[in-house]
């Protein structure tokens, strides 16, 4: 198990390394002005230019510039070109809003993946199962930003109850539990909308994985034995299924980071979609860098613990 | 009943065409390609049918769906109809160009990994690994807003990000395939790696590729959708199915035609290539699904 962990930890080092060049060279490697007032301006005089690119090292050669942008990152002293503020500092307020959305999703993407996988792989080729793969690829087509935006118009016509941002501004909380539902309510609405790609492939993933491991010979003997239906998928099957669901949260959870950025968006929900979308705009390449790598450096850690985990549960993983 | 030899892929074809959901899709996704086709020719030629898509008319402007304008029209009195079709051959080019760079890569890496082994495959998979990290979305919008949303732009970049997943799956193929009797006797009789690789296992490797091919089109599609939506697709005065939700935005609830025709015209071209990519996968896998 301790070579299975060290060895998992060497390669996890190895692709920090990666991730860091990636987030690093997509945003310098692509041609543009790096200035934010652009390259045209011509209220902006060469001093100011000059000036600009000393202060965020725009004038060494490119692997110095990385180098600095590294350290500057894990030592907390990159700044972002729009507010001068840490942008550690920056993405840190905004950390929580976006956990906890993608948190709830994936909860709600995994529940409902696994009911809808379970009942599709136990009435296989039959006319449920064919409905129910119908709706997950329904659910992978919709387009995000449309889905939430018909359901705001939605909800907001029909019942006029604020949805956007974490909480109802202006409402006096008469005590703490309604505070809380109101927030949770905030959060439901686009935890929810996030999460339907997910329940798509992850149900998809259930019931290919179920399917197969209903054909196994100790499912045949588990019957034989006269156990119940309902003992032989829960107790026998699903257990033995249900590796692909785990190893799925390392594939859904970058699809989740991404989806926030437009469902943060619409619902004005203060997390790291909408700080990325801002610093989009804005050109600010520090805080663009640090969010890229924190990001999938957040999905590889979350992979390595899955790893660790799987391996402490079932000891075949560790000699791959 | 008579025994007829049949090679795999016209078993494929006839699994294929007894699938009632694939052959709907695959029709739907036909006739889509011909309204793409068309229109675009029509645009290109400039030919205003069923009316210009770039006609503004303030008089016309923001008009619910009527007899003149089936689908209404914009804030700028442009027909909404007309837009939806002359936009239908950007949206479809972003899918099909995008999987096709998207293929190239990652056919070739994944070959390369899965057919030499050792410390290349070792490093190309770190590689993947590495990207697979990285929330795609994010990453693309990060490069095109860097480089300026064009049409090219675009298709090059949601090309470049996401080849990992077939690059994965190619390997796999390939590590099964290269032990096989007919890639040893190749090897035997004195064949190179690269006409091993290319004319002997990659066609034998053909209908998995083809099937992530199909089911990556809508992805590409809709990203180029989600592109359009923060500003960052194709820009205006050209028509895409993103962009003219983008624009139709700021009148949610005056027009809800604006919002509606676009995204169903997306939701129902995605769904109609997952559906037909799905059967695709469903006849290509010799074992029954159902068992």
């Amino acid at each position: 198990m301790t070579s299975f962990i060290i060895r998992r930890l060497l390669i996890t080092m190895v692709l920090v390394f990666f991730i860091s060049i990636v987030s690093f060279f997509i945003i310098t490697l692509t041609p543009g002005s790096p200035y934010p007032w652009g390259e045209l301006d011509p209220k902006i005089s060469q001093t100011v230019k000059d000036n600009f690119r000393k202060q965020f090292h725009l004038d060494e050669p490119m692997w110095k510039q990385y180098y600095l942008n590294m350290r500057g990152l894990f030592s907390g002293d990159l700044r972002s070109i729009k507010d001068g503020r840490p942008v550690l500092e920056r993405i840190g307020e905004r950390l929580p809003a976006t956990l906890a959305l993608n948190v709830c999703a994936i909860v709600i993407s995994l529940s409902f993946g696994l009911l809808i996988g379970v009942y599709s792989a136990r009435n296989a080729g039959r006319w449920p199962d064919v409905t129910l793969s119908v709706f997950s690829f329904a659910m992978l087509a919709l387009p995000g930003f449309w889905i939430s935006y018909l359901v705001i118009i939605g909800i907001t016509a029909w019942f006029g109850t604020p949805l956007l941002g974490t909480a109802s501004y202006g409402t006096v909380f008469p005590n703490a539990a309604s505070q809380f539902l109101d927030y949770a309510w905030h959060l439901a609405l686009p935890a929810s909308l996030l999460a339907l790609g997910g329940i798509a492939a992850q149900s998809r993933y259930v019931r290919a994985s179920m399917i197969e491991t209903l054909g196994e010979d100790y499912i045949r003997t588990a019957r034989a034995k006269g156990l119940d239906e309902e003992t032989v998928s829960y107790k026998h099957a699903l257990r033995n299924s249900i590796r692909p669901l785990i190893t799925g949260i390392g594939g859904l959870l970058p699809a989740l980071i991404g989806g926030s950025i437009i469902i943060e968006s619409i619902f004005a929900y203060p997390g790291i979609g909408r700080l990325g979308y801002q610093a989009v705009l804005e050109r600010d390449y520090p805080t663009l860098i640090a969010l890229n790598f924190i990001t999938a450096a957040l999905v590889l850690l979350g992979n390595l613990l899955a790893d660790i985990l799987y391996a402490a549960v079932d000891p075949r993983v560790r000699l791959e | 009943m008579k025994d007829e030899f049949l090679s795999p892929g016209q078993r494929m074809m006839q699994r294929f065409r007894r699938d009632r959901i694939g052959m709907i899709s695959t029709g739907f996704v036909v006739v889509l390609f011909l309204v793409a086709v068309t229109f675009g020719t029509l645009s290109w030629l400039d030919v205003p049918f069923p009316a210009d898509p770039n006609l503004t008319s303030l008089e016309a402007k923001l008009q619910p769906p009527s007899a003149a304008h089936w689908l209404g029209t914009d804030n700028l009195g442009r027909d909404v109809l007309a837009r939806l079709l002359h936009g239908a051959y950007i949206s479809l080019s972003v899918g099909f160009v995008a999987v096709f760079v998207s293929l190239a890569i990652g056919v070739v890496v994944g070959a390369i990994s899965g057919y030499f082994g050792g410390w290349v495959d070792n490093v190309l998979m770190r590689v993947v690994d590495a990207i697979m990290c990285f929330p795609t979305f994010f990453l693309i919008l990060t490069a095109v807003a860097l480089l300026g949303p064009s049409l090219l732009n675009i298709i090059v970049v949601i090309g470049l990000v996401s080849w990992t997943g077939t690059a994965r799956l190619v390997r796999a193929e390939f590590l099964t395939l290269r032990e096989s009797e007919y890639v040893r006797a190749a090897r035997g009789l004195g064949q190179n790696s690269w006409a091993i690789i290319f004319r002997h296992i990659l066609p034998n490797a053909a209908a998995p590729i083809f099937v992530t091919a199909v089911l990556g089109i809508p992805d590409a599609i809709l990203t180029e959708a989600g592109l359009s939506f923060l500003g960052f697709g194709v820009q205006p005065p050209q028509a895409t199915w993103g962009n003219i939700i983008s624009d139709g935005k700021s009148y949610i609830l005056d027009a809800w035609w604006l919002i509606l025709f676009p995204g169903l015209a997306i939701f129902v071209s995605a769904l109609a290539f997952y559906l037909a990519g799905d059967a695709l996968r469903r006849a290509a896998s010799s074992k029954s699904e159902t068992q």
